[in-house]
C-alpha cells in the first residue's frame, strides 16, 4: 500500500495544526462529497430517535416541545396493564421464534443440498429458480399465498381432497391456529433460495481435497456433509445466527399484516402493527411511541445477549 | 469379495441419496414456480370459465381481457407511471449518492473519512421507530408528496459498504496518477472510479429498483389520501385486501367504455391481471443480473 503524499505530510508533528487546515481545504471536494449527506443521514435516522421523548409525554401535534405535558412513565405503566399487550407480545414471540428457526436451518439445509447436486446446469437452474421470489413483493407474495390455499381453486385443497385427507376445502386464511404457521411457510417459500446463497459460497471456499481425502478414507455422503461441510461453514453459520437474533423481534408487520384479516386479529397482531394501529390509527402518538421503544429495547438487548454468548464460547464476534 | 460387496453397498446409498437429493430439489422447483403459472394461467384465462375450476398451468379458454380491462383503471396507469417513476429517479440518485459517499470513505487519505463512516453506519444498528419516524415526514412536509418516496432512504449504510468494500480492492495508483495530472477529487470519482465499479453499481442499482419498484408502505401511510400519488403496489395491496373482507373488487374509477367489458370479468381475473403485471419487470430484469447481486451479496455479508 502506497502512503499518500497527505498521509506522509500530517505524519510531520511540528506543523500538524496547520497542516490539518491545509489538508482540509485540499480535501474541500471530499468533504463536499460527503457532509452533506452526513446532515442527510442526521435528519432522516438520527432526529426520530429524539421523537422517543413523545413517549413520556402526552404528545400533542402543533405544540412547541417546551409546552409539552410531561408524564412520565405514565405510558409505559399502561401498556403492561393492557391485556391486548400480552397477546400481541405472545404473537411476536412465537412468530419470531418460527421466522428463525425456519429461517436459519432451512436455507443451511437447502445449501447444504444443492451443493451435493454434480449436475452444474440443474445446480445452477435450481438456484436461479429459488431466488426468484424474493424480489416478489410481500403485497405479491400475500396474494399468491392467499390464492393457493383459498377454497376455491387452490392447489392446496385440491391436493388435500384429492388425497382424501379432508372431505371439504379448509379455510387456512381464516382459521386462527395456521396463521402463525402460514406466515412462516411464506417467509420460507420467499426466502429460502435467496438466504442460501451465503451459504453456498461459504461452501465454495472449502477445499476441495478434503472431500477427496475423506472418500478415500471411505466416508459416504452423509459423513463427508456431517464432517466437512457443516464445519466449513460453521462461522458463517455463527454471523448469521447472531444477526438474526438480533433481528428476532424487529420482524416487522408487513407480513401480518398483509396476510391478515378481521377474523385472525387475535393471532396476527405483533407489536410494531400494534404501535401502527394506536399510534398513527387511534392518533395516540405517545403510546404508539412507547411501543416502539419497547420493541426496540427488547431487540438490542437480544441482539447483546447473543453476541455476548456467541462471543464467550466461539471466539466470534459480529460487532 | 467382501470389500467389492461394501463397494457396492456405499454405491447404492450415493444412488439412493442422488435419487432423494434430485427429487427433492425438482419439488423446489415446482413448489416456487406454480404459484406463478398458476396465477398467470388465470390471468389468461376467460373469466366466467375460471369459476369453473380446473386451471392450473394452462389457460382453457385464453383471453386478454383481464388485461384490457387493467387499461380502464386511472388508479393503476396512475400507481403505475408512478412506480416507474419512484423506480428510475430513485435508483439513479441511489446509485449516485451511495457510490459518492462510497468514495470518499474508500480514500484512506481523507480526515473525515471515521467521522463519516462512523455516523453511516451506525444507522445500521438503530432505528427511531414507526411513529417518530411518521412525526418527523410530516414536519418536514413531505406528507402528500412523491418526494418521499425517494427522499429518506436515500443514504442506505448496507449499499455504500457493499461499494466501498469494492472499491477498497482497487488498486491506489489509478488515482494517483490522475491527480497528478491535475484531475480534482470529484474528476477520479466520476471518470476514473466509477467506469471500473460497473459490477458493483448494477447489484446495487437492481437492489434499489427492486425495493422501489416493491414498496407500499409509504405510499399507504403517507400518501394514501392522495390518488394522484399512488403507486402500482398499493392499489394491488387495496385490492387483493378487498377480497378477504369482501367479494366485490375495490374499483372505483372505472371510464364509462369500460363497464361494458368490466360486466364480462370478474374482479379475481383481473386481480391476477394485476399480479402479473407488477412481477412481470422483475422477473426480466434478474436473470441478467444474477451474476452481479450474487457477487454483492457475499461481498457485503463477509463486511
Amino acid at each position: 500500500m502506497e502512503v499518500s503524499p497527505e498521509k506522509a505530510h500530517t505524519a510531520v508533528p511540528v506543523k500538524k495544526k496547520k497542516s490539518f487546515w491545509k489538508t482540509a481545504l485540499d480535501q474541500k471536494l471530499l468533504y463536499l462529497m460527503s457532509i452533506p449527506f452526513v446532515i442527510w443521514v442526521f435528519v432522516f435516522n438520527y432526529l426520530p430517535v429524539w421523537g422517543w421523548t413523545m413517549a413520556f409525554q402526552n404528545f400533542r401535534p402543533g405544540r412547541a416541545f417546551t409546552e409539552q405535558e410531561w408524564v412520565g412513565l405514565t405510558h409505559f405503566i399502561n401498556l403492561f396493564q393492557d391485556d391486548y399487550f400480552y397477546l400481541v407480545l405472545r404473537n411476536t414471540v412465537a412468530m419470531s421464534v418460527m421466522l428463525l428457526v425456519a429461517g436459519f436451518t432451512i436455507p443451511i439445509i437447502f445449501a447444504v443440498l444443492l451443493n451435493e447436486v454434480r449436475h452444474s446446469l440443474f445446480k445452477r437452474s435450481v438456484q436461479t429458480i429459488s431466488y426468484l421470489p424474493h424480489f416478489v413483493s410481500w403485497v405479491v407474495v400475500a396474494g399468491i399465498v392467499t390464492k393457493m390455499l383459498s377454497t376455491d381453486g387452490g392447489i392446496v385443497n385440491d391436493i388435500l381432497m384429492a388425497l382424501n385427507i379432508v372431505d371439504s376445502p379448509v379455510q387456512f386464511m381464516s382459521k386462527e391456529k395456521w396463521f402463525w404457521w402460514i406466515v412462516t411457510f411464506s417467509d420460507v417459500w420467499k426466502e429460502m433460495g435467496w438466504n442460501s446463497i451465503i451459504f453456498l459460497a461459504a461452501m465454495a471456499g472449502i477445499d476441495p481435497q478434503l472431500y477427496e481425502a475423506a472418500k478415500v478414507d471411505g466416508a459416504g455422503r452423509w459423513r463427508r456433509i456431517w464432517h466437512i461441510t457443516l464445519p466449513g461453514i460453521r462461522p458463517t453459520m455463527m454471523v448469521i445466527l447472531i444477526l438474526s437474533i438480533g433481528g428476532m423481534i424487529s420482524i416487522g408487520f408487513e407480513r401480518q399484516l398483509l396476510l391478515g384479516n378481521s377474523l385472525v386479529k387475535e393471532y396476527s397482531d405483533v407489536l410494531e402493527l400494534y404501535a401502527l394501529n394506536y399510534g398513527i390509527g387511534l392518533g395516540r402518538y405517545s403510546y404508539g411511541t412507547a411501543i416502539g421503544i419497547f420493541n426496540s429495547i427488547v431487540s438490542i438487548v437480544l441482539l447483546l445477549l447473543a453476541n455476548g454468548i456467541f462471543k464467550r464460547f466461539t471466539k466470534t464476534s459480529v460487532m | 469379495m467382501a470389500k467389492r460387496a461394501k463397494l457396492s453397498k456405499t454405491n447404492l446409498n450415493e444412488r439412493l441419496f442422488d435419487i432423494f437429493n434430485y427429487t427433492l430439489m425438482i419439488l423446489v422447483i415446482v413448489i416456487t414456480l406454480y404459484p406463478f403459472l398458476n396465477v398467470l394461467a388465470l390471468s389468461l384465462n376467460e373469466s366466467t370459465d375460471t369459476v369453473r375450476g380446473g386451471i392450473y398451468i394452462w389457460p382453457r379458454e385464453f383471453t386478454l381481457d383481464n388485461y384490457a380491462v387493467i387499461l380502464q383503471y386511472d388508479t393503476l396507469i396512475t400507481g403505475f407511471t408512478n412506480s416507474v417513476l419512484r423506480t428510475v429517479i430513485g435508483t439513479v440518485l441511489g446509485v449516485f449518492v451511495c457510490s459518492m459517499i462510497a468514495y470518499t470513505l474508500s480514500r484512506k487519505d481523507f480526515q473525515a473519512r471515521k467521522f463519516v463512516s462512523t455516523v453511516i453506519v451506525l444507522t445500521m444498528f438503530f432505528s427511531g421507530g414507526l411513529i417518530p419516524t411518521y412525526m418527523l415526514i410530516r414536519d418536514l412536509g413531505l406528507i402528500n408528496s412523491f418526494a418521499v418516496y425517494i427522499l429518506p432512504g436515500l443514504v442506505s449504510a448496507w449499499n455504500i459498504i457493499i461499494i466501498r468494500s469494492f472499491m477498497d480492492g482497487l488498486p491506489f495508483a489509478l488515482q494517483e496518477s490522475a491527480k497528478i495530472d491535475g484531475a480534482n477529487d470529484f474528476t477520479i470519482y466520476w471518470k476514473i472510479i466509477l467506469p471500473i465499479c460497473k459490477p458493483v453499481l448494477a447489484t446495487i442499482a437492481l437492489f434499489i429498483a427492486v425495493s422501489q419498484w416493491n414498496a407500499w408502505f409509504d405510499t399507504y401511510i403517507y400518501n394514501s389520501t392522495n390518488p394522484a400519488l399512488t403507486t402500482l403496489q398499493y392499489e394491488l395491496m387495496k385490492i387483493l385486501q378487498n377480497t378477504t373482507t369482501s367479494t366485490s373488487g375495490g374499483i372505483d374509477s372505472v371510464r364509462g367504455q369500460g363497464l361494458e367489458l368490466m360486466k364480462r370479468v370478474s374482479p379475481e381475473s383481473v386481480r391476477m391481471a394485476i399480479t402479473i403485471v407488477t412481477v412481470v419487470p422483475i422477473l426480466l430484469v434478474y436473470p441478467f443480473l444474477q451474476r452481479y447481486f450474487v457477487k454483492g451479496m457475499t461481498l457485503g455479508a463477509v463486511k
